[in-house]
């Protein structure tokens, strides 16, 4: 104990003063992972490594949601809702302060709203605040949110990153300097080294909370990232990036291996809006190339469930349509050549993610093999989220769609990266969101599915496998996510 | 005959190996090395498969052989292109002195003062990484190179006796350089180019490293260490095998242009 810093024994000093709890040190986790985001706002970026840090952790929303994917209490104990189905009353949490002090009251909630809302909204989500119509503090304890229809998915969408209340006087500030009201503390990042957290000793469920410092470090090569865990730097890889290498971790009493199933789905991404993909025939064709097999096995190890449609294989309305576009690249051949493609060269803009890298590279010889040169360009983060995502200046990219309820991507219209406009979908898709009845709904849900794999609207490859890696000493993390969220409130490290 | 010092002999035999391999992948690889065969990937080595497959099931030996003929083919454009341009500097320089010599020489200074790497990022910035992009990164770095060791050996040329008669005998600047100076220097030329080329060889294969250079599927020994790199635990061969290949080129190359400068300085010859 005796190297320890000044600083640092003074913390663990004041803090077995002050607790007067067990003579223990300070529970401190590292946490490894592999995507850097560019800013901490998850009501303003799209990036899913800033709800995995931030969401429920640092901000909070109204619900959460459990690992069953079950809607809890938050921020509001309780609600109610109308007969209609079409108000909702959210009574709040008693003396909830932000980080910085302030009360987090019925005001901060309306504020959180009208920005998400507004016309000039960055949201990444803005979708899911659509069937909104209104947004009310009856009392400093009191919201009352009014819909325009039935939305089946309102109060799990109120559990989501992008629906975390903020202050008003902090909201700018969030990007680099997150002030929430969750159960940890922002406390610094230095970029492209580490985030760290601190226990907020003045959360209501302060006392459930075990560890006391939460270090994120950002590791984006696997290679590294297993040298880090088998040096035993990091106490959990909850997104690990190297399928291959579990097999070792598994046989090593150190270690624990996790493999859960996420809300992601992996696509190989069209350009809906753009010439050759425009056309349904030359998507089809694409999926007809593409052996999703071979994909999984040469870039996943083995470790993940092909995808025929925009649905994750554990929910409850999947369908599997993996068998629509059966492998053959005669036949693909055959099609470019009946589209009046063949030999064309295509662009395929991968962001620097193990699991599109490496899809990629077996897509673009599977491609070769139908007679079409896609041209592989990895490229960074930053210039992904820039170029692909916000400019729609692609061709084709691999993705995973982290987010849960996510087929109302296919609904955003032209304006979405995917180019892809069909009133058919949007229609359906406003159904879906309105139809409260889960059996009604899951038919809908497949009739969606259904139309996405008959349009090919996109190569749909894998769903997203949650590989995690930890030390034995590690509990609480989730097995499953059906959020992008994982919460550390549970986490514990056992002595 | 003198003896041929052993540097020599060492670099000529490497050379040859690697750039006989090279050649014989313009004509023969024992398998396509583009071809994946996922379900035999991290095949050991066998009959059919020499070295062994890599992580998608492709021929290592194929793919080795693919990248050495990417890797002097890289080295070869850049060293040309980069060496004619340094070589018509420094020419320029020395004949017409005064200021040009001074501006030109002081641009090689600013050559010299860009690192190769920060540049073939700025391409890739600009342009989206792609192996011309890398091949034109290289060529830029080489024309100071050459600039500065053509001027050197011209300058000295120009104070020959034959040089003095030429000019007396009414010959142009640029005449003189391209029949006189030219020929005297090209020893001192192609001893640098053969060192260039080693360099070359090592930054085409860093660039690939980087994701700046080769792009998939393009075989390069430098991607195939990266990709091999997230193996390291898995499939160790897999990053020895194209390391082998970098240090034997790279050395070929160096020991022969060592060679050969040791051979063809006129004052070394004397010191000996």
């Amino acid at each position: 104990m005796f190297d320890l810093p000044p600083t640092k024994t003074l913390t663990a000093l004041t803090l077995a003063f002050g607790l007067m709890a067990s003579a223990s040190a300070a529970a401190e986790l590292v946490v490894g992972m592999q995507q850097e985001p560019t800013s901490l706002d998850p009501t303003a970026d799209a990036t899913a490594s800033i709800d995995s840090m931030m969401t429920q952790n640092v901000f909070e929303s109204l619900t959460t949601v459990a690992e069953n994917g079950e809607v809890q209490p938050n921020l509001a104990t309780r609600w109610e809702v109308s007969e209609d189905g079409l108000t909702y009353t959210f009574h709040l949490a008693e003396g909830v302060t932000f980080h910085d002090g302030s009360a987090l009251d019925a005001e901060d909630v309306v504020y959180s709203f009208d920005r998400a809302m507004a016309e000039d909204s960055v949201n990444p989500s803005k979708d899911i605040f659509e069937p909104i119509e209104s947004v009310k503090a009856v009392d400093p304890q009191t919201v009352e949110i009014t819909l325009k229809g039935k939305d089946a998915f309102f109060l799990f969408n109120m559990g989501q990153g992008d629906s975390a209340i903020v202050a008003s006087e902090t909201a700018e500030g969030n990007n680099a300097n997150p002030i929430g009201s969750g159960p940890f503390k922002f406390d610094s990042w230095t970029r492209g080294d580490r985030l760290t957290l601190v226990k907020n000793p003045d959360h209501r469920d302060a006392a459930d909370v075990a560890l006391d410092k939460v270090v994120f470090r950002f590791i984006s090569d696997p290679a590294a990232a297993t040298a880090a865990m088998m040096a035993e730097e990091l106490d959990a890889f909850p997104g690990f990036p190297a399928p291959e290498l579990l097999p070792q971790f598994e046989a090593d009493p150190r270690f624990r291996v996790n493999v859960g199933s996420t809300e992601g789905e992996v696509i190989l991404a069209m350009n809906n809006a753009k010439a050759p993909f425009d056309n349904v025939e030359v998507r089809r064709a694409v999926a007809t190339a593409i052996d999703r097999d071979e994909i999984i096995e040469g870039a996943m190890y083995g470790q993940a469930v092909p995808i025929g449609s925009f649905y994750p294989p554990h929910g409850t309305a999947y369908v599997d349509l993996t068998g629509a576009y059966a492998h053959d690249s005669e036949k693909a051949k055959t099609m470019f050549e009946e589209a009046g493609v063949a030999g064309e060269t295509m662009t395929l803009r991968v962001p620097p993610f193990p699991y599109a890298t490496r899809s990629a590279e077996i897509i673009q010889n599977q491609l070769s093999e139908a007679g079409i040169d896609a041209k592989v360009e990895n490229v960074e983060w930053g210039f992904w989220i820039d170029e692909v995502y916000k400019k729609k200046n692609y061709d084709m990219t691999i993705i995973a769609h982290t987010s849960p309820n996510d087929m109302g991507n296919f609904a955003r219209g032209p304006d979405y990266f995917y180019g892809y406009d069909n009133a058919e979908m949007t229609a359906l898709w406003e159904k879906i969101q309105t139809e409260v009845d889960p059996e009604a709904r899951n038919e809908l849900l497949k009739q969606g599915q259904q139309m996405l794999s008959d349009q090919a609207v996109h190569g749909f490859l894998f769903q997203l496998p949650l590989l995690g890696v930890f030390r034995q000493e590690v509990e609480g993390y989730w097995a499953s996510s059906p959020v992008l969220y994982m919460p550390l409130k549970g986490v514990s490290i056992a002595n | 005959m003198r003896r041929l010092p052993a540097n020599f002999l060492l670099g000529a035999v490497l050379v040859s190996i690697v750039v006989g391999i090279a050649a014989l992948s313009l004509i023969w690889t024992p398998h396509d090395p583009q071809t994946m065969s996922i379900s035999t990937k991290f095949a050991p080595p066998s009959a059919t498969h020499w070295l062994g497959t890599d992580q998608l099931g492709r021929d290592v030996v194929a793919q080795l052989m693919a990248a050495a003929r990417n890797s002097m083919t890289v080295a070869l454009v850049a060293v040309l292109l980069g060496g004619s341009i340094g070589v018509a500097l420094g020419l320029l320089a020395s004949a017409l002195g005064g200021w040009v010599e001074d501006g030109v020489m002081r641009l090689a200074d600013l050559g010299f003062a860009f690192p190769a790497l920060l540049f073939a990022i700025m391409l890739a910035a600009v342009f989206g990484p792609s192996l011309t992009n890398a091949v034109l990164a290289i060529s830029f770095i080489n024309i100071p190179i050459f600039a500065r060791v053509t001027r050197a050996s011209a300058n000295q040329i120009w104070t020959r006796d034959y040089v003095a008669a030429a000019r007396a005998a009414g010959r142009g600047r640029f005449a003189i350089s391209r029949d006189h100076i030219l020929p005297n220097i090209a020893a001192a030329i192609i001893v640098q180019a053969t060192i260039e080329f080693a360099v070359a060889i090592l930054a085409e294969a860093a660039l690939s490293y980087l994701g700046l250079g080769a792009q998939p599927p393009a075989s390069s020994w430098g991607r195939m260490l990266s990709e091999a790199q997230t193996l390291m635990y898995l499939a160790p061969q897999l990053a020895i095998y194209p390391g082998l290949c970098i240090v034997t080129a790279v050395l070929g190359f160096g020991l022969l242009g060592d060679g050969l400068r040791d051979i063809t300085d006129p004052r070394l010859v004397r010191a000996r």
